[in-house]
This record gives C-alpha cells, structure tokens and sequence, in this order.
C-alpha cells in the first residue's frame, strides 16, 4: 500500500466515523472524489494513539495530527516534521490528519489553538508539539524496555526502530505502539539541539502534494453527502444593511429548487437539488433589502474622511521616541509626503463555502477554516444546541489568506441546514458574493514627514496613519483594555517584538486617527504591514533621493542598532548587484522590514519602456531564525510575489452607493504567468527565534518595485494600485 | 437525456438549457477535480480537454458538446498521476492550496500537446489562468521539466 493510500484511508475513517455518528449511511451514494474522502469506513476503531499527536498502525504508518489548518503555506508538513523530529520516525512513513475542534474541547484542549493567522502555525506552536513527539517517543521506548525487561535508559530509537543497545536487541514502534498508550507520558522531556535536526531544516516534499495533482483532493466546495441539497446566497451589498423581503413564488416552480430562506436578518438563500440550479433561482428571485444608512458612501466620501485624519489631533500613539515637534523643527531639511491605500478582496481561488447538517440533538459542519474552533463557536451559537452536540471537520481549504478566520459562512449555513432537519445542505458562494462580502484589508492613508541633520541622517520622523481598524470592528473587546487603541495598526512600526522597526530614528512618532467605515475590515495576508511597509519604505527612498543618498547607505546608517534587519537588507541588496553597473534600461529598488517575528527585504529590477512596466526579477532574502522547510519557505517566498504585486499592481475595491463596485477578476485582476518576475530567494535562518514565513515577504514586494520604478522614470506612486496610472 | 463522453465512459446526463459543462460534470458526474472559482472564464481553474484542446467549462454550455467529442477532466488526465506534467509537478512540490492546479496542469498539458517544447513567452501568452497562492515559478519550471520527462521516456521507449 502505498503512503499516499494510506494516509487517504486514516481521514477517511475520521470523517466517516463522525458522519456515522448522525445516522446517515456513507458509502454507495457517494460519487467519485468525495468518495476518497470519506472511504467505505470499513477499517474498524481507530488504532488507539500514543499520545495526542501520534498514531502508529502496526503496518508503521505513523499518523501526525495537524490542529492548524493547511491552506497552501505548507504549515501541515512544517509541523509534521517538528513531531517527526522529535519522535525518531521514518519519515517515509509520516501521514497526517486533522483532529475536530469539538474533539479538542471535549480533551481539554489538548492540541491547544487551531487558529491558522497571522503566520503563527509554526511559530505558535513548535513548542508543544515537538514536546508532543518527544513523550510519544519516550512512551514508544518505555514500553519496548517493559516488553524486554530492560532499563528504558538503555534504549534508543531512531527512524521507527527502537534498540537496547547492551543486546542489540530492535523492535519496531508499530510493534509496542499499542502499550506504549497505555503507559503515563514522562513528566517532561528535553528537545534535541537544533544541530541535531534531521527532519526539521531539510527541504522535505509536502505530504499533500499528490491528491492535488488527480483531482482527488477534497475542498470544501467538493463536499458531498448523501441526499445533501445546495444552497447559494446573497446577503445585503451594503455591509449593515438589511433583508426586507423577497418573492420565493417566483421560483419555487424552477427546476430542482427545494425551498427559500431567510438567513438571519440580513441574507437570503435558494436551496436546490444541484448549486447551478439554486444559484439560477436565487438569480431570479426578487429582494427587497433596506440597505441602511450607509447607502450613499462611496470611495470620494471615505477618502475625505480619512484625509481630514492626516492632520486630526485625536490619535492613537504606537510608537514614541524623544520629541518629534522638536526634531522636525530643528532639522536642516524636512520632507513630506502622502501615502495612500485602497481596499482589496482576498479572493482566495475557492468561493466561502461550508456543509451542514442538523437535527434537534446534533449539528455537524464540514468546511475550509482557517480557525476550527471559531468555525465551531459558530455551529454551536447558529445550532442553538449544547457544545458537546456539535463538531467541525475541516477540509482542505483553496486559499486562505485571512478571510477563512472568520465563520460568517459557517453560521449561513447552519442556519439554512436548520431549516431541513436532518438534511445535509452545502452553502457556496459565487465568486460575486465573495467579492461583495469579503472582509477587506482595511483602507489608510499616512502622512509622512522626516526631518534631516546636515550629514543627512534621519533625525525625526513622524507616520501619521489615518484609517480603519480591524479589532475596533472585529474584536472590540481587544482593544476595550487598550483605551481603544489597535496594535495591529502600528504593524512593522512598533517600538519592539514580532513587527518592530527596522530603523533608529531619534525623534520619532507613529499615531493613528482612526477612521473606521462601514465596510468590513479583515485580516488580509500580511495585514497593516503591507501598508505600513509602503509608506515607510517608499518614503525613506523618497528622502535618501532628495538628500542625494544612496538608497541602501541611507538605510544602513539607521539600522545599526538591527543587525538581523540589515543582514536581510545586505543580502538582497548584494545578490541584485546594487552598486554595480545594471544591464542597460534596468532600475532597481530595495525594501525591508520586520514582520510576524521575520526579518525580510527585497530588491526588484525592473524596466518601463514607453510606460509599459516589466519586473524581471526579484532577490529576496529571509530570515525566520529557524527555517524548518527551507524549499517551503522559497515557495512562500515566491508566492508572496503575486499576492502583493497584485495588489500592487490592480488590487483595489471601491465604493459606490455604499457597495463594494468590484465583482470578479476583471474587474479585480490578478497576476498571471505573463507577469510573473523571476524570484531568487535566500533563506538565511540565523537561529535562536521562530518567525513566520507566509505574509512578512508580501510586505516588501510592492515597494521594492515601486522603488525601482522610480529608479526606472522619476515617478512617485504614492496611491495604488498602479494599473490606471501612467509611467510614460 | 443527453450523452457525453468523459474520461473514456459515455455517460447519459440530465442537461438543462445553459447548464455549464463544468456543473454537469461536477453536480451530474460527481467529478469534482475540476473546479469552480469565478464562473465567467477568467481564472481557468475549471480548464478541461475536450478533444485535447483546453477549455474553460464555467462558460462552456454542455449542450453544445456531442457524444462524439471527448471530454477529459483532471481525473482522466492519466491513471494513476503518470503525465509528464503531473510527475513534474510532483517533483517540484509545485501547488500551494492546489485549487487552481487542475486547470493549472490541464492547461499545461494541453499547451504541451499542441507546443512539445514550450519557450517562455509560450508559456506567458498560453498559461493565463489565476493562482492566488502564486505557484507561477514552480508551474513555468514544471511545464520546462514535463518536456525533459517526455523526452526521457520517448528516449528508452
């Protein structure tokens, strides 16, 4: 059997076993790919664990358990290979699955957060789970010494093979796995020496990769159950606003349709034997919406209220250093300049979708979450029914990048479910819906002003920001103990930690007139870095120019005081050759910045011929401390490229009549093939800390190229994104 | 009842007038490798082959496909993951979420079929479906690498 069948068969009984649980009858109903995911459940109980993250078959398979979700960032063989580690397994041996959230909360929580954000799926938890597969070991060599008679201290194990090394004597952990459960976990255990690693560090294939390559990976739009319905909705365009009413006699008599809902108070949904048939009716189907009092926002209002808050004198202080007033008043030269930021979509290539079934006594969700505990908290509050009666099964989730931490879709459809008892309904969005209720990476502005000596060192430097927060809409309850302030905002500018910045300014103020809209914010890949990083990035090229300085030495003179910082900077900047000769029409640009506890920096090269912009390559340079997959890593690195140059590029939402204008890839297009630079990545893991790999990169991209354009044209962008202005 | 013959099966299906080859092959079929991300032919992650020739079936109306024509879909690409672009893409560990890579690699395969060896501007102007993840250098080096594997195995054949 092979690893990739195996591995199949483990999730397969997983999902099976709970959709049992609500008496439905899994098996010949089901077509094809899903058929995969959920087996014929013919393999019996489950072989008991060795401890919460490790099974092991007698046949040596070695299952890994994954709380965090896999949404493309390699997170899933990230993590295996910290348990791998620890654990002494073959490798070649390793399958994963993902445990349920109601599975967590009724063990105590016992593989603590499955939150998957903020770049925390390694960085949050290598601890734990590596303690995880170091007692599985132990537990695995306690019971062969118990087996033997022999003293534990006397036994070894390594690559699943367990020795005691007086007798030379060897078993297998397939072999003891079964008592090794039995026996009490060791009361703590000690991580090996990072130069110890074997498994961690080493450019291991994906564990996932080979479903994704047949077709037989199944996402959460691919779910199927049987007798299940489908459901397509929509809920009101202008964020806030309400359902009136709607005409359900206007398509019931269309083929397939089963019913129309109501959705909570703001949404309608058509449920159908088949989604193209629900979403034809739901299309014909008349809706009344009151949309609020928001109905007459649009992009021209919201810009003017956020530019009224470049010079507002209510803010929030992020980060403060000597006196600015002084500083700029007292310096040689200063320089100002505005910056601004426009909403965008994830769009993550799979529409928000999820599957449910509920009953008076039981509710069940399958979906792509990005939080399976959140996922759950919304089964249980939209079921009405206790905690215990409720789970989620996470499926494989078709991007992320933010917009799965959040279970609006989930309570939807629940909702739906619970208006056809006992029938499995699976809810999709259109790409449409998607677009209109995205939670969008939140609308700034900043006024930057730099005050110089007269050598041309940075002295002062104030960042006024002006503009949404995400907590003060999301989470207010996590700013309430903060006077309402939102650390997020101050992303990659903070005094100190995970996004500090990367510069020494003696005299320096970053503050926040928060500006908050009706349009849902979100947490969107990188978050306010992304902006932040612009600003800031841009604008010390912009004062290096004006002062005559290289790009490069400017910096370097203000980040002595970060190493780790400039080390990245350095890299990338030497591996472009900045400083040497470019080939004939080439301009480069440098960024750099501290994110999600990661040190990164970009140099761009670029050409603009009659306007017309090429990015030819990109040098990157990483830092994460430890690189636990580094051809993981450079394909984080790599695509972090497309996400932020789409945003840079074309990524913008606007408002018109209080709804987002923009509903589909031609009007929201992405970077395809044709534009895509060539990414030369270096992962330089310094050691001693764990940072995040899959959004600080994203940060760099934009400036680095709009660095280089200027480099390229003389022209400053200073508002994106870039596709309706002109280079020529 | 109309027929259509996909991966090989001629299978009878329920079509409505304007139903899209994509959900007939998803909702009838249940094949569901191909997949659904913006419904107007922008992205290509719903790309299949009919008569080898890609094509995006979110606007493909599947009462225009006859009996006669042959639809592949990811899952009929080859049986067991063997096509060239698929053992390439495997070996370069190139899908992140993997949603777009179906119609990524079915893209690729049909571009390889009609341009065995592929330039880089080929692959700029015939590759334009949309991936978010950004998995566009390990797709270019695969779609480079799928040629050295067919020539490889033409070789020993």
């Amino acid at each position: 059997m092979t690893q990739e069948k195996m591995r199949i068969n483990r999730r397969q009984f997983v999902v099976g076993a709970a959709t049992t649980g609500l008496g439905l009858s899994i098996g010949f109903a089901i077509p094809a790919a899903s058929q995969q995911a959920f087996g014929d459940n013919k393999k019996g109980p489950l072989t008991p664990e060795v401890n919460a993250w490790v099974v092991i078959d007698a046949d040596e398979t070695v299952t890994i358990r994954i709380a965090r979700s896999e949404m493309g960032q390699g997170t899933l063989t990230g993590l295996a290979q910290l348990v791998a580690e620890e654990l002494e397994c073959n490798w070649d041996n390793v399958s994963w699955e993902y445990p349920t959230p109601g599975e967590n909360l009724r063990r105590d929580r016992v593989w603590q957060s499955f939150g998957t954000g903020g770049s925390r799926g390694i960085r949050g938890s290598h601890q734990y789970v590596r303690e995880g597969g170091a007692m599985a070991r132990e537990m695995l060599i306690a019971a062969a010494a118990q087996q033997w008679k022999v003293d534990a201290a006397d036994c070894v194990a390594a690559n699943s093979i367990i020795t005691h090394k007086p007798s030379g004597k060897t078993t297998s952990f397939g072999k003891v796995a079964g008592l090794a459960g039995t026996l009490v976990p060791p009361a703590e255990v000690t991580l090996k020496d990072p130069k110890d690693w074997k498994v961690v560090g080493k450019p291991k294939k994906r564990l996932d990769t080979l479903e994704k390559l047949t077709g037989k990976q199944v996402y959460g739009a691919d779910m199927m159950l049987p007798g299940m319905l489908n459901a397509s909705i929509k809920k009101c365009p202008v964020h806030g606003g309400k359902l009136i009413s709607f005409d359900a006699e206007a398509v019931l008599s269309m083929p397939g349709v089963k019913s129309v809902v109501a959705v909570g108070d703001n949404a309608v949904a058509v449920v159908a034997s088949t989604w193209w048939r629900a979403n034809k009716a739901l299309d014909a189907l008349p809706i009344s919406w009151d949309k609020g009092e928001n109905v007459n926002v649009s992009s021209a209002s919201i810009d003017e209220f956020l530019q009224e808050g470049l010079t507002a004198d209510n803010t929030f202080v992020g980060n403060k250093v000597g006196d600015v007033s002084a500083g700029l008043k007292n310096a040689a030269k200063t320089y100002t300049a505005d910056y601004s930021y426009p909403y965008q979509n994830h769009a993550p290539m799979e529409p928000m979708n999820a599957t449910a079934v509920w009953t008076k006594d039981r509710c069940e969700v399958w979906c792509p979450t990005q939080n399976g505990e959140s996922a759950l908290a919304a089964a249980i509050s939209a079921s009405e029914l206790p905690a215990e009666n409720c789970d989620v099964h996470k499926l494989s989730l078709g991007g992320g990048f933010g917009r799965r931490g959040a279970a609006d879709f989930v309570t939807q459809a629940v909702l739906i479910a619970k208006t056809l008892p006992g029938t499995p309904v699976k809810l999709l969005w259109t790409r449409e819906e998607d677009m209109l209720q995205g939670m969008f990476h939140p609308v700034t502005k900043a006024r930057m002003t730099a005050g110089l000596d007269d050598d041309g060192n940075l002295d002062a430097l104030h960042m006024r920001i002006s503009g949404q927060s995400i907590l003060a809409t999301l989470m207010p309850q996590a700013i309430e103990n903060n006077d309402g302030m939102d650390p997020v905002v101050f992303q990659a500018m903070a005094p100190e930690g995970d996004h500090a910045i990367s510069y020494t300014v003696p005299d320096l103020l970053v503050d926040h007139a928060m500006r908050n809209t009706h349009i849902t914010p979100g947490f969107w890949r990188g978050v306010n870095v992304n902006q932040n990083a612009i600003y800031m990035e841009c604008f010390m090229d912009e004062v290096a120019h004006e002062t005559g300085q290289d790009a490069l030495a400017f910096r370097q003179k203000a980040m002595t005081q970060h190493p780790l910082a400039l080390a990245v900077l350095n890299k990338a900047a030497s591996m472009a050759g900045w400083g040497k000769p470019a080939e004939e029409g080439r301009h480069l640009g440098l960024a750099v910045c501290k994110a999600f506890g990661s040190y990164v920096a970009a140099c761009a090269e670029v050409s603009v011929d009659d306007g017309e912009l090429t990015i030819h390559r990109i040098f990157a340079a990483t830092d994460p401390g430890y690189a636990v997959n580094p051809q993981q890593i450079e394909a984080q690195v790599s695509g972090s490229f497309v996400y932020g140059l789409s945003a840079m590029l074309y990524g913008e939402c606007t408002v018109k009549d209080g709804e987002i204008e923009q509903q589909n890839f031609h009007q929201y297009p992405s970077l395809k093939m044709a534009k895509m630079p060539h990414v030369e990545t270096a992962v330089m893991p310094s050691g001693g800390f764990w940072g995040g790999v899959g959004e600080p990169t994203i940060a760099v991209a934009a400036p680095a190229v709009l660095n280089a354009i200027f480099a390229a044209t003389g022209k400053r962008i200073r508002h994106l994104p870039l596709k309706d202005q002109s280079l020529a | 009842m109309a027929k259509l013959t996909v991966n090989g099966e001629i299978i009878d299906v329920e079509v409505e007038v304007g139903t899209p080859l994509l959900w007939v092959i998803r909702e009838q079929i249940g094949l569901t490798g191909t997949k659904y991300a913006c419904g107007i032919a922008q992205c290509g992650a719903c790309t299949v082959h009919i008569d080898g020739r890609a094509v995006r079936s979110c606007v493909y109306p599947a009462s225009s496909v006859s009996a006669d024509q042959k639809i592949t879909t990811i899952e009929g690409l080859s049986d067991d993951g063997s096509h060239p672009v698929q053992q390439a893409w495997a070996e370069l560990d190139t899908p992140q979420c993997g949603y777009c890579q179906p119609g990524m690699i079915m893209a690729s395969a049909a571009l390889l079929s009609s341009t065995p060896n592929p330039s880089d501007e080929d692959i700029n102007t015939q590759i334009t479906n949309i991936c978010r993840c950004g998995t566009f250098q390990r797709v270019r080096e695969g779609i480079h690498l799928a040629v050295e594997i067919t020539n490889k195995s033409a070789t020993k054949a």
